[in-house]
């Protein structure tokens, strides 16, 4: 037996012999990587749901601690390898908000529409993946088909295609150009005109329905108890969105919706997902238009880390992402601690699977949209 | 030549031998051209080109892979009854093999000519059943044990509608006889015509009898990892693959025999048909029959076990009861 | 009750309209390529491992690097390995050794930033395996010296 010990280790109590032990995972279909859990298990219903973390775990936060802040900026964009660009975002403004560095306009926004295009690609591989979930293996090669196309103008500025590197403190490293810049708006397009397509593949499905709405509610008070951010708070009802609530960068300037769903359910998350995508085009699209000329870099002398702590908060692809940095005037972070979604997103799933079929928890996990190496990080 | 017609008219065994080996061949070369159309299909369907590498558009692949799982150790896990694992996949091919006998590919090609064909045929497609509870229940794995007690479920629900659709056209023929049954739509009528609601509800309930998606629960992918084969490899978990395509061919040829008008040539035109044109009438209808089965698979998600459950006792059972009722009435009054 | 009649009417005409576009997808071309057959042009700015870039009008005639080991005081992962040595007669340091430590290259491109002479840029070389992790301790200098960069 390994190391690890569960709540539901054994089975103690002579009345509830007839329960059983099921482990799901590190290597299991619908845990998409290294998520383990341990399920009390009466018949088919998940009485007791125990999820056991650390199989992904790569010490992010202690790296920042050893080594200069610039020299951890590419660890950032591992962490969630779903959608990078939202945390080394985060993370440049983080030092640009200590050091006090004024970003030119441009780069500012660059980083908006780079970040956005992510947000897209983001979606589709959480979309997709749940999709995949309940059963459904074609939807989500539409949509790798649309999010290649992201991935394909991505690496024509960032230089690669899952973790980017592209965001300096200071700017962006590499302008965007004309190409990149019609290419964006035919993906624009191209995505608007696949939306009918995935209306009546998924979302009309009646089967897709029925596996997903009353699955999985959770209320919005249970998820501001857990902190749920992004998605599935949005989802519950209450439209909160770091970009609107607290806003940073140029996001001020657009002109866009916070979808919010009714019910809380699997169905209404998965729906929230599917219309931020078209919020994100929308802002791709006014940044685009608005896109002032100038330079994308200003000019960085070398950053010390002020003796104190600065935090900075971000809307990833999946809810709130905080950095926080306390800095003891050397290059080296003293710590850096990073708030992610999905740590908050899955401690959800204790209260709201407990007594529900294991279908049902497949659906309700996978519309939670997990991303395991980021909650281990 | 004579002589050997001889033997084969005087000794029953020998005839059987020849029919069961050949059945046992039809049966293997079905999965292989199924494993690789669902391949290509599924491909094309996600717009990817599927196996190209191995012969043409990768037409022998299929016969490759059947090498590798021959190939491969057969694993025993520890804490399994040996021999129902050893024994659970040969149970799921048996009655597969068995039920081809009765399947009536033309006029005369047919190895044995049943007058209850249709019950015998149903029997043993639901004799499958019994080895996949013993293959879930030998592995001594959970998630294996899932997968068959789903499936004991699934299939007592679904056999109902699938009988009850059957029984509507049993009405009108008066014979479970396939001969006769095929007989009765030799001119421009075809069952599917005139009992579209047992059509559709035995191809349903057919879909969920063979574990296709989207009723495959017993091999759920995403909640099971593989349901009740999760344990097998090599050649046992070929065998239960054989066997699913297999099961697939029984419910399209049954589907076809008492629905599509079997071996006749469409709009009943007499030219047609004849002993060689009739296997290619029927396995034409049996493969776009197959071939619709994979486009469902490749679309639809999963339904969960209370919606399947509800689908058969809600939807499926009370509509063939009252057509069953419905074409009684019809019967007794012509 | 009507409710019941309108689930399956909505219900099959929604399975329905899903098998059409799936039919759809069955009958329109294919949009993947096989892969070690045919190939998709990559983007020229792909970050692959970094290279010396040839320059037959520098100083010593083949690269521009003066040995003056920035990229690999910048390098988060401490992958590349840089030496000069003095030379009489030459001014300023000869590089002898440049090495990169691929498997543990983040690919992050730090070092092409903040090279003050454009020594190095980054190859488009994608297609990378080996059997061991020595393969990939890539020498730099003789990759210049015999011309196998761009």
């Amino acid at each position: 037996m390994g190391t690890l010990t569960t709540r539901f280790s054994t089975i103690q109590d002579p009345d509830e012999k007839h329960k059983f032990l099921l482990n799901m995972g590190p290597q299991h279909p619908c845990t998409h990587g290294v998520l383990r859990i341990v399920l009390e298990m009466d018949g088919e219903y998940a009485m007791g749901i125990d999820p056991i973390l650390g199989y992904g775990h790569r010490m992010h936060e202690k790296m920042a601690e050893c080594r200069q802040w610039s020299g951890f900026y590419p660890n950032t964009g591992r962490i969630d390898y779903g959608g990078a660009i939202p945390y080394n975002h985060g993370y440049c403004a983080l030092i640009e908000r200590m050091a006090g560095i004024e970003v030119p306009e441009r780069a500012e926004y660059i980083r908006v529409i780079t970040v956005e295009l992510n947000r897209i690609a983001s979606h589709f591989l959480g979309v997709g993946a749940y999709v995949i979930d309940l059963g459904a293996f074609t939807p989500i090669l539409y949509m790798f088909d649309d999010r290649e196309d992201i991935l394909d103008a991505l690496e024509d500025i960032t230089g690669s295609r899952l973790t980017y590197c592209h965001h300096r403190v200071g700017g962006v490293s590499k302008d965007i150009d004309d190409l990149f810049i019609k290419r964006t708006r035919a993906i624009i397009k191209n995505i608007r005109s696949r939306f009918d397509m995935y209306d009546r593949l998924v979302t009309g499905n009646i089967i897709f329905q029925k596996r997903t709405k009353d699955v999985g509610i959770i209320p919005v008070e249970m998820a501001r108890r857990y902190g749920a951010t992004g998605p599935v708070l949005r989802g519950s009802g209450l439209g909160f969105d770091i970009r609107k609530n607290e806003p940073y960068s140029v996001y001020p300037e657009f002109d866009f919706d916070i979808p919010t769903g009714e019910n809380g359910d699997a169905f209404d998350r998965y729906m929230v997902r599917m219309l931020e995508l078209e919020q994100s085009l929308r802002i791709i699209e006014q940044a685009l238009d608005k896109l002032p000329d100038g330079p994308v870099m200003a000019k960085v002398k070398r950053v010390k880390l002020q003796p104190g702590d600065c935090s900075f908060s971000v809307e990833a692809a999946r809810g709130m992402l905080t950095y926080y940095l306390v800095g003891d005037g050397s290059n080296v972070p003293y710590k850096l601690k990073i708030r992610v979604p999905s740590y908050s997103n899955l401690s959800l799933l204790e209260e709201l699977c407990k007594g529900s079929l294991i279908a049902d928890l497949v659906s309700a996990m996978g519309s939670l949209d997990l991303i395991i190496p980021e909650i281990d990080r | 030549m004579d002589f050997i017609v001889d033997i084969i008219a005087k000794y029953s065994l020998v005839r059987i031998l020849i029919s069961f080996s050949l059945l046992i061949a039809i049966i293997m070369l079905n999965a292989i051209v199924m494993g690789y159309l669902e391949r290509k299909i599924c491909a094309r369907i996600q717009r990817r080109w599927g196996p190209m590498e191995v012969g043409v558009q990768g037409w022998m692949q299929m016969f490759l892979d059947g090498v590798k799982l021959l190939a491969k150790q057969l694993i025993v896990p520890r804490e399994a009854n040996p021999f129902l694992f050893r024994m659970a996949p040969l149970l799921c091919f048996t009655p597969v093999a068995m039920a081809f006998a009765v399947i009536p590919f033309s006029e005369s090609f047919y190895a044995m000519d049943l007058n209850i064909g249709l019950i015998y045929l149903l029997a043993m497609g639901s004799l499958n059943v019994f080895a996949i509870l013993i293959a879930g229940w030998s592995s001594n794995n959970k998630y294996s044990l899932f997968g068959a007690l789903r499936s004991v479920a699934q299939n007592v629900a679904y056999e109902i509608p699938i009988l009850l659709s059957l029984l509507a056209v049993v009405l009108v023929t008066t014979s479970f006889n396939f001969k006769e049954i095929v007989a009765y739509q030799s001119g421009l009528l075809s069952f599917w015509m005139c009992q579209p609601v047992a059509f559709i509800i035995f191809l349903v309930a057919g879909c969920a009898e063979t574990n296709r998606v989207p009723f495959d629960l017993p091999e759920a992918e995403s909640e099971l990892t593989a349901g009740y084969f999760t344990e097998y490899g090599g050649f046992s978990f070929g065998l239960f693959a054989i066997a699913e395509y297999g099961n697939l061919f029984i419910m399209s040829s049954v589907a076809t025999t008492v629905f599509l008008g079997g071996w006749n040539g469409p709009f009943g035109l007499d030219f047609y048909s004849g002993p060689i044109l009739g296997v290619f009438w029927f396995l034409l209808k049996v493969f776009i029959l197959m071939l619709i089965m994979i486009w469902v698979r490749w679309t639809y998600p999963r339904v969960r076990f209370d919606q399947l459950m509800n689908l058969s006792w809600k939807y499926l059972i009370p509509f063939s009861l009252v057509n069953l009722l419905i074409t009684a009435f019809i019967v007794k009054i012509i | 009750m009507s409710h019941y009649f309108s689930e399956i009417f909505t219900g099959g005409k929604s399975l329905l309209v899903g098998l059409g576009v799936t039919f759809k997808a069955l009958t329109s071309p294919v949009v993947t390529v096989q892969y070690p057959r045919e190939k998709i042009d990559i983007s020229p700015n792909m970050r692959g491992h970094i290279d010396l870039i040839k320059d037959s009008e520098s100083k010593n005639g083949l690269h521009r690097c003066i040995s003056c080991g920035l990229c690999a005081r910048n390098c988060p992962c401490s992958c590349i390995v840089v030496k000069g040595e003095k030379q009489e007669g030459v001014k300023g340091k000869v590089l002898k050794i440049f090495t990169l430590e691929f498997s543990k290259c983040s690919l992050c491109g730090l070092c092409v930033e903040s090279c003050p002479t454009s020594a190095i840029d980054f190859s488009d070389e994608y297609e990378l395996a080996a059997f061991s992790r020595e393969a990939f301790n890539f020498d730099l200098l003789k990759r210049v010296q015999q011309g196998d960069t761009k």
